[in-house]
């Protein structure tokens, strides 16, 4: 007996493209989305994750593996027998259906008794905060409340698993944000699981118990917002989420979880969870905020003297570029903890600085 | 001159519609009101128009003499309208599903047959529908001549019947039939059905709650196309169902060049036009013209 809500079990999806060619569009993914958890598949487009989604939803059927749901392995299983509901891209509303219709379409499918229906229907419009609507048609509401109508419609059913392909895409920026909380409570107060596909990462951060994140039909790294943020496990995870100064070089040692690496006269010490040999050829990956500039050196380990090339400013913070010995550049970024319109006000003018970081903020990756 | 017309709208629009007004009114609105006129008029001996107020014509027409064959020319006109939505859906919606790069080749090979001229292909029909045509040749060597229902099967499509007459107008109209409804339904969101299916609709029930309302505009529009022109055919009727089977056009036809009877043939085409005009109404009152369901 597991706990997991959704498996995938060595799951591979191959298309053939219009042109003939073989596509793996998943690629040998396993993973365990546990009961009422909010799961994100992150990845840049045609990575994978929403034919991920569409076969845990049974629209596409995977090429070798299982798909299981609720301890139910689905095999064939047609998409009106499974017990998830989804939230498409483009909402697909029944257009000539009104509120009301859309939302009692999957009860009436049920054969769910009409007073059932309709209390069920009003529930469900008051959860997603669109009361007296029922009577409208999809076109006559705004995107946002479309993606809520979208969403009721889903939820009224009580799914085992919600599906959610990239839901908020459409919507202005201000109105994502609002609904990424939305959901994110919705999500809690319902203890539905979700999984959630998107290609934004501060979305999945925001609102993920869990990310997957995905490459080329491969899930890379399955963990938290912080694990994956924090100790990503390849360049691409690194590379993905967020900002990341990447310096290669080779191992020299190591000292449990400490790596000591040379980066061509630069000898940085980082975290490691692999313990590779020396002699391994890797990068060392550093975000831009966990790099401090200094006038003076700080008398800390991974402290290297470098020159301010450019400088931009972008409100919350200041952008540098930071060229240090060995050709190797640095982006730097610092809050903006004075207020001040000159930007020469930090370093006094000065273009020679120091730039040093805590050996646990950087990362020892293998190419 | 041309200034002041560039400089009012109302004036531009008045020059783009000028050409077709002029037309319609040439040739539409002013032969149609002669066939009004005449409509009330009488033959005179020579079979020329003698120009009298009476309703000697109209009256005749609903007759029984000439009643019923108003009465087949609608029933006939209908049956091939449903016949076509029957023939037709499957078809279009095949269409409409297959593969983008293959939808265009479909739609071509639809039209393929309005290459050859309308008589030739009648003519094919009446070779394939007769006697001792090629359909009864195809059921004899199946063997299926030799039962009572294969008999009875080829009695109903055999070449100067009725049902040959509907072989024929069906065969004809099929194509307007396709074109709209092919239209609506390559419209169609096929994330809708994937929804449909998602919310626990069996592929029948998602056809009947989704894909049938949403291309009701398609069946709208391709009834009206087959009907009104279904009303009026003569040739099918004259060609397919020998003398048997008398439909309005062919009444007209014969009253203006058999009969030399203009005023009682321009009453027949009066009562068409309003026949064709009370159902299609009746019709759209019903169901409405479709846009109001689809956004």
């Amino acid at each position: 007996m597991t706990d997991f809500s959704v498996e995938l079990r060595q799951v591979t999806k191959k298309f053939t493209s219009p042109e003939g060619t073989p596509v793996l569009a998943v690629d040998d993914v396993t993973l365990g989305i546990r009961d009422g958890e909010f799961f994100s598949l992150l990845g840049p487009s045609g990575c994978g994750k929403t034919t991920s989604l569409r076969m845990i939803a049974g629209f596409e059927q995977p090429t070798s593996g299982e798909v299981v749901i609720a301890g139910q392995a689905m095999g064939m299983t047609p998409p009106f027998q499974r017990p998830v509901n989804t939230v498409f891209q483009s909402y697909a509303l029944f257009p000539h259906m009104t509120v009301t219709q859309n939302v009692a379409f999957g009860l009436e499918m049920k054969h769910t008794p009409r007073a059932d229906i309709q209390k069920r229907v009003t529930e469900a419009l008051a959860m997603v905060r669109l009361p007296g609507m029922e009577k409208r048609y999809p076109k006559q509401l705004s995107g946002g409340q479309q993606q809520r109508i979208a969403l009721a419609r889903a939820l009224v059913n009580r799914p085992k698993v919600l599906l959610l392909d990239e839901p908020l895409g459409a919507l202005d920026l201000k109105l994502r944000k609002e609904m990424q909380l939305e959901l994110k409570t919705l999500q809690r107060e319902v203890g539905i699981t979700f999984v959630y596909v998107t290609h934004d990462q501060e979305e999945a951060l925001t609102m993920s118990d869990r990310i997957a994140v995905m490459n080329m039909g491969k899930a890379l790294h399955v963990g938290t917002p912080t694990e994956i943020y924090e100790r990503p496990n390849c360049r691409f995870v690194a590379d993905f989420i967020g900002e990341t100064n990447f310096l290669p070089g080779t191992l020299a040692g190591c000292d449990g979880k400490r790596a000591t690496v040379d980066c061509h006269g630069l000898r940085i010490i980082a975290e490691t969870d692999h313990a590779p040999a020396p002699g391994t050829q890797v990068v060392v990956a550093v975000r831009p905020e966990k790099i401090r500039l200094h006038l003076e050196p700080p008398n800390t380990p991974n402290c290297f003297a470098g020159h301010i090339e450019n400088v931009v400013y972008v409100g919350t913070d200041t952008r540098f570029e930071v060229k240090l010995a060995g050709e190797h550049r640095l982006r730097v970024r610092q809050q903006n903890l004075v207020s001040t319109p000159d930007l020469t006000a930090y370093f006094g003018g000065h273009t020679d600085v120091y730039a040093a970081w805590l050996p646990e903020a950087a990362q020892v990756l293998v190419e | 001159m041309l200034k002041t017309v560039r400089e009012r709208p109302s004036l531009q629009g008045l020059v783009l519609i000028s050409p077709t007004m002029f037309w319609l009114i040439a040739f539409l609105l002013v032969p149609s009101a002669l066939i009004v006129v005449i409509s009330f008029g009488a033959r005179g001996s020579y079979g020329n128009v003698v120009y009298t107020f009476k309703l000697d014509n109209y009256v005749r027409l609903v007759n029984a003499e000439y009643g019923h064959i108003l009465w087949d020319s609608t029933w006939i006109a209908l049956l091939t309208t449903v016949a076509c939505i029957l023939a037709g859906y499957p078809l279009a919606y095949f269409i409409a599903r297959s593969h983008p790069t293959r939808r265009s080749l479909f739609m071509f090979l639809i039209l393929v047959p309005f290459w050859t001229n309308f008589l030739i292909r009648i003519y094919a029909w009446m070779i394939i529908l007769r006697g001792e045509g090629v359909l009864n040749a195809v059921m004899t060597w199946l063997g299926l001549m030799n039962t009572s229902l294969g008999q009875w099967l080829f009695s109903q499509v055999q070449l100067y019947t009725p049902g040959a007459v509907l072989v024929g107008m069906v065969y004809e109209f099929l194509p307007f039939m396709i074109l709209p409804l092919y239209t609506s339904l390559e419209k169609l969101d096929p994330s809708l059905l994937e929804a449909a299916a998602d919310l626990g609709a069996r592929p029948w029930r998602a056809f009947l709650r989704v894909t049938l309302p949403l291309s009701l505009p398609g069946i709208i529009a391709g009834s009206i196309l087959v009907f009104i022109p279904a009303m009026g055919m003569f040739v099918v009727p004259d060609l397919m169902g020998g003398a048997k089977t008398v439909l309005v056009g062919n009444l007209i036809r014969n009253q203006f060049f058999t009969a030399r009877d203009w005023p009682f043939g321009s009453a027949a085409s009066m009562v068409l036009m309003a026949l064709t005009l009370v159902v299609t109404l009746i019709y759209t009152r019903t169901f409405g013209f479709g846009e109001e369901l689809v956004p």
